[in-house]
């Protein structure tokens, strides 16, 4: 054999939309995942101002909440996070081999509800703020 | 008939300082070049006639002839014929318009695994996929271009040709063979239970395609993992009760390797490609399940 042509990694994430159920389930989760590390960092450095008193806690929660930005923001980690949790239970039942037909379907399921919670959260989040 | 030829030149050509030899070949150059002209107009009245036309759009790279050292696609435009398979329009394409279009074929029928190319962006064994199943999922209908390059994350040859060596080290390295602890006395049986047959029926079907290994995400990242389709094989093996116990282990410990199960991240790509159906991805969760159960011994 001579030389050969290498195409490298470049078609990968070009193809995007030619994925298939299982590997968009795969990026959500692997996204979703990283957000809510991040917001882990945010959330101790908010709780940690209660260390210096019961009125800073009060102010940085209040001060936070008063701002439209953290109220939208708020929604999206609810999206991140419920759907985390309902492709993790997906993934737990393949884990066990249980419903591997049906994991396509599942991971649209997991959409749907997602995206039902967090449109009828939306009151919640945002009572008030406009 | 080549001779005859040859023979015919020499008596017409005797002016010319030439050897027999290059006259011969002379004359066979010609004469290819007369059985291509002669293709290539069969090739017209063909599409003249045809109901339906496509556009094979084809991969082409070779890396011996400096102009096709880049690589870039070729289209065909190949006229359509009931049943017709990826792997026909792409031997129409190369009977018809360049006998150089490089791709592997053997069998035609989805047994030797020769064929496994990307298709539309998608892994597909050429013999097995109809190129009306290519077009609308609805109505069965032909797609104006198909595209078809060599697989993704292997080397590419030539065309459609991809280096398979990794591939086969991966497979060679789950020792993919029957090898019982103990072997029966010679006038005995080595019988298996019908349940237990039904259980690896699936993965003994793996023609050795690669289109699994090709598909995963896992596998073009980390060259060392094994692949959907070794695990397949390992699977075909540890789950066969006629090798018995001290075998079954040693193939556990194969596949609980760093870069065996546990690197698979259940994207289920390999089993949506799979040409014969192996459920991949429930073979290598079930592995994964026996290697924990190994492991986790509380008496």
């Amino acid at each position: 054999m001579s030389q050969s042509y290498d195409r490298g990694l470049v078609e990968d994430f070009g193809r995007w939309r030619e994925f298939s159920a299982g590997m968009w389930a795969w990026i959500f989760h692997k996204f979703t995942g990283w957000v809510l590390i991040g917001y882990l960092f945010t959330h101790i450095a908010v709780l940690s101002t209660a260390t210096i008193g019961e009125a800073a806690y009060t102010n940085t929660i209040s001060g936070l909440e008063s701002l439209l930005v953290v109220r939208f923001l708020e929604v999206g980690l609810l999206a991140v996070a419920v759907f985390h949790i309902l492709n993790g239970l997906r993934l737990l039942f393949v884990d066990l081999g249980v419903g591997l037909e049906a994991q396509d379907r599942s991971f649209y399921a997991s959409l749907v509800l997602t995206g039902a919670i967090v449109v009828a959260s939306v009151p919640t989040f945002l009572a008030g703020a406009i | 008939m080549s001779t005859q030829v040859t023979e015919q030149e020499q008596t017409e050509d005797p002016a010319e300082d030439q050897s027999e030899h290059q006259q011969r070949r002379l004359a066979e150059k010609a004469e290819r070049r007369e059985a291509r002209d002669r293709m290539r107009e069969r090739a017209e009245t063909d599409l003249e006639k045809a109901d339906t036309v496509f556009d094979l759009k084809v991969f082409r790279y070779d890396p011996d002839i400096p102009e096709k050292e880049k690589p870039r696609f070729d289209t065909f435009p190949v006229p359509f014929t009931k049943g017709m398979t990826v792997l026909d329009a792409l031997m129409y394409a190369r009977d018809h318009y360049d006998s150089s279009l490089t791709f592997r074929h053997s069998c035609r029928q989805a047994v030797c695994g020769s064929d496994a190319l990307f298709v539309n962006g998608t892994q597909h064994l050429g013999c097995k996929t109809q190129i009306v199943d290519l077009g609308d999922e609805d109505d069965a209908r032909v797609p104006g271009t198909v595209r078809v390059e060599p697989l993704p994350h292997q080397e590419v040859v030539k065309d459609l040709v991809v280096d398979m060596e990794h591939f086969y080290d991966q497979m060679n390295a789950v020792e993919p063979f029957f090898d019982p602890d103990d072997l029966p006395a010679p006038d005995e049986e080595q019988r298996q239970a019908r349940e237990n047959r039904e259980k690896i029926k699936m993965s003994t079907r793996c023609i050795w395609c690669g289109a699994c290994m090709s598909s995963c995400n896992i596998a073009a990242g980390d060259n060392e993992y094994l692949g959907p389709a070794a695990i397949n094989k390992a699977y075909r093996f540890a789950m066969d009760e006629r090798e018995g116990e001290g075998k079954k282990q040693e193939r556990l410990e194969i596949i609980e390797q760093e870069h065996g199960v546990w690197r698979c991240q259940t994207q289920f790509s390999c089993t949506e490609v799979c040409p014969k159906d192996i459920p991949l991805t429930e073979h290598i969760q079930e592995l994964k399940r026996e290697a924990v159960k190994n492991n986790l011994k509380f008496w």
